[in-house]
């Protein structure tokens, strides 16, 4: 037990420590400073603005960035959908998979090209290699490199004086696949090799196991996929049980690379903005202030699981190691649920175990990361999101005082502010009315069980598997309750569009925020100013974020995982 | 308008050659250069080249001479893995629970306290090549009986194969139970019906 908490201390502590290095190295990516890469990568990424004939200087306002944004997006989901849909046609399928269905592919696509990477097919079953390579792995590079793009644009326009331009999408956009996650990926990508994740052409191996039965097992081009869908908070697997599936994650090592893989970029992009505003404190401001949600988060988490299931302590075995049911003996149960945490905070979704098999509390944990889903949200639209609470805070703390709300010498206006609800309103909206239209259908139908056979768990904890699908699609995330029967027309169609919306209004509105922001002349501040790197304005961000980032999912909270907790004991 | 499409589709026509080729190529031949084993799937062959199994995929095993792995809620299909997603009250997951926890008592003539709850709860992709040294020691007096052996050769066996935690605190101590039987095998010889089989 004490054991679980050195581990789980020891892989947050190593990824903080090297996050600054991180985060000073996209400062200078994003800044045009020299790094040591440069000889490397910088041939590179010209090589891919000219083939795409990008002119590097000409300089985008919001509209413009967010007109290239969508564009591009649109143009990627259609490619990647013909290839899904075609895939049987296709070559490198050696395992000969099908054709995806249309719903299905619908779901599919919306998710990777939203960088949630919810996942209703399985993949060693749903996808060939050439789809798991030209689809999913490429869809993981560029669509984390298009959160941070956008990201990086908004800090642009925080940063900026009377600035009408936010950047050039495509050189972002570039630079960041290029740049931060191409070389990070390669590297994770050996070390996965070493330990034991297959990167090989050559389809299925048929076996002759020990005992004489036969047993065929799926392998595949793993490693590239796995180690991009860490770093780029995709989290989309290359087999169906993700990275609790040995191939993915076979060793302890692995598991502390993986985990460190999906908070780095997210924790160092907090320094980047630091450098990038040009005021350190700050960042260390919104650094402390996430950690002071992380943490506890992480610790209730691991409390529960390591504790166990009552339900099978009162059956007499023992269980000193925690609930084990869906979890690996390699990883355990503490470094499972530090997992569960971080890449629910983040926007990732990658599993190491199953979260449906978890206690009722400690399956509650991943839900609150999503819920609040701005903790080190990094390069979904989790950074964006911290902004967005960031302009809550100084504005609620600005009415406190009884002065205009300023965020680095800008004053906050009504323009901002609405935009700032419209995309802070619309997370808790997508999953609170899309649990309850399911909840709905479910209770209204028939004979539900047989008829739409979505639940796997009946009572409270049917419930949470599908508040869990719908927090899960609309926090960018894709990890799941992977007992709801997904793969149907109603879930691939109600959550590919959950996930659409969720995707781009967090993008487009605070980018039209930056936008407003940036053109604004920034004053010098006074005495009389809100600081905002200051531990009072900390202190405030923490309690707007608690408040108001999950007091209005109290109510499902207590219907789904804490009745099932109460009934367990 | 056109001018975006245009840039839009040359953009992904590059990366999607970048990111799906040229990234997939390094990788894989770095693979195949550094690490040829571990990138075919760290295949375990026998000395005629069949392939007997992958170091970290289990498989099923049901011999009294042989360990038993985890549970596994998709029976060690290894092209179509996958946990339970039992959640913690579910009754069909309690009642599972329980009669591998009778058939283990059963089996091994040892009483609850002494099962650890990895060896009546599935793992999460089904695949899971590790059992705690805890649950190699429950099946030892039963393999060393059913092999004629003395329990203490079977025990020193089990521990030269039991990893410890990495650093020592990383991850948890564990026994690989394919690779644990393969040296079963290897030492004391294959079991009776077996022998014609070929030894890795």
């Amino acid at each position: 037990m004490g054991a679980e908490y050195v581990a789980v201390g020891f892989t947050v502590l190593f990824t903080i420590a090297t996050s600054f290095v991180v985060g000073r190295y996209m400062f200078k990516v994003f800044g045009g400073g020299r790094t040591l890469l440069d000889p490397l990568l910088v041939p590179i990424e010209r090589l891919v603005l000219r083939l795409s004939r990008v002119d590097p200087e000409r300089q985008q306002d919001w509209r413009q960035y967010s007109l290239s944004l969508l564009i591009s997006n649109v143009v990627m989901w259609v490619a990647t959908f013909a290839i899904v849909s075609l895939q049987k046609l296709l070559p490198l399928n050696p395992d000969g998979i099908g054709n995806m269905e249309p719903t299905l592919a619908f779901n599919t696509i919306s998710s990777f090209t939203t960088n949630t990477n919810l996942q209703h097919y399985s993949g060693e079953t749903g996808l060939s290699y050439f789809s798991q390579i030209f689809v999913i792995t490429f869809l993981q590079f560029v669509t984390a490199a298009t959160g941070v793009a956008a990201c990086v644009a908004i800090i642009r326009g925080l940063a900026g004086n009377r600035l009408a331009s936010l950047g050039n999408f495509y050189v972002d956009l570039t630079r960041a696949s290029v740049r931060v996650f191409l070389p990070l990926a390669l590297v994770v990508g050996v070390v996965l090799i070493w330990q034991g994740t297959p990167v090989t052409f050559e389809g299925a191996v048929h076996v002759t196991t020990l005992e004489g039965a036969a047993q065929v097992i799926a392998r595949g081009v793993v490693a590239p996929e796995v180690s991009i869908k860490q770093l780029g908070t995709n989290g989309g697997g290359y087999f169906g049980p993700n990275s609790a599936h040995p191939y993915e994650n076979p060793t302890p090592l692995s598991n502390f690379v993986e985990t460190w893989s999906i908070a780095i970029i997210p924790m160092a992009m907090v320094w980047t903005l630091g450098y990038m505003v040009r005021r350190r404190r700050l960042a260390l401001v919104i650094f402390l202030t996430m950690l002071a949600v992380y943490l506890p988060l992480v610790i209730f988490g691991v409390a529960q699981e390591c504790r166990g299931n009552p339900a099978i302590a009162a059956l007499g075995v023992e269980q000193s190691t925690g609930s084990m049911e869906g979890k690996e003996v390699r990883h355990g149960a503490g470094l499972s649920a530090l997992w569960a945490v971080t890449t629910t905070v983040t926007s990732n979704g990658s599993v190491n175990a199953m979260h449906d098999s978890m206690t009722p509390l400690g399956g509650l944990a991943p839900m609150i990361g999503m819920w609040l889903n701005n903790i080190f949200g990094g390069v979904g639209v989790g950074f964006i999101n911290m902004l967005i609470f960031i302009i809550v805070a100084v504005f609620v703390a600005g009415m406190m005082v009884g002065r205009t709300p300023e965020f680095l010498g800008k004053k906050v206006e009504a323009r901002e502010m609405k935009l700032a609800s419209l995309a802070l309103l619309w997370h808790p909206l997508a999953i609170l009315v899309g649990t309850a239209i399911a909840a709905w259908v479910w209770a209204t139908m028939a004979d539900p069980g047989t008829h739409l056979a979505w639940l796997k768990n009946s009572g409270p904890h049917g419930f949470s598997e599908m508040l869990y699908e719908f927090t899960s699609a609309a926090a960018n995330n894709g990890s799941g309750f992977e007992g709801l029967g997904d793969n149907t027309p109603f879930w691939n169609i109600a959550t590919g569009l959950v996930m659409l919306l969720s995707r781009y209004i967090p993008i487009v509105a605070p980018l039209a925020l930056a936008g407003a922001l940036a053109a604004k002349p920034a004053a010098p501040e006074t005495v009389g100013s809100l600081r905002a790197d200051s531990a009072t304005f900390g202190f405030t961000l923490w309690a707007v974020i608690v408040i108001l980032g999950l007091l209005m999912f109290m109510p499902v909270a207590v219907l789904g995982p804490i009745a099932e907790h109460l009934a367990l004991q | 308008m056109a001018q975006e499409l245009k840039q839009a589709v040359l953009f992904t026509l590059v990366t999607m050659a970048l990111f799906g080729g040229g990234y997939h190529a390094a990788l894989w031949a770095i693979g195949q250069a550094a690490f040829p084993a571990q990138a075919e799937g760290s295949l375990i062959r026998r000395a005629d080249g069949t392939v007997v199994g992958s170091r970290p995929i289990a498989q099923k095993f049901t011999r009294p001479e042989y360990f038993e792995a985890r549970p596994s809620a998709v029976d060690y299909n290894a092209a179509s893995t996958g946990g339970s997603n039992w959640g913690p009250s579910n009754l069909d997951h309690l009642a599972a629970v329980r009669e591998r926890l009778d058939a283990l008592r059963r089996r091994e003539g040892v009483a609850a306290a002494q099962v650890p709850s990895e060896m009546v709860t599935a793992s999460g992709a089904g695949l899971d090549p590790h059992i705690p040294p805890a649950a190699a020691a429950l099946q030892a007096p039963r393999i060393a009986a059913s092999r004629g052996v003395s329990l203490t050769r079977v025990q020193e066996i089990v521990a030269l194969h039991t990893e410890p935690p990495m650093l020592g605190f990383l991850g948890r101590e564990r026994v690989n139970v394919l690779e644990l039987n393969l040296a079963l095998d290897e030492k004391l010889g294959p079991p009776a019906e077996a022998v014609n089989q070929e030894r890795p």
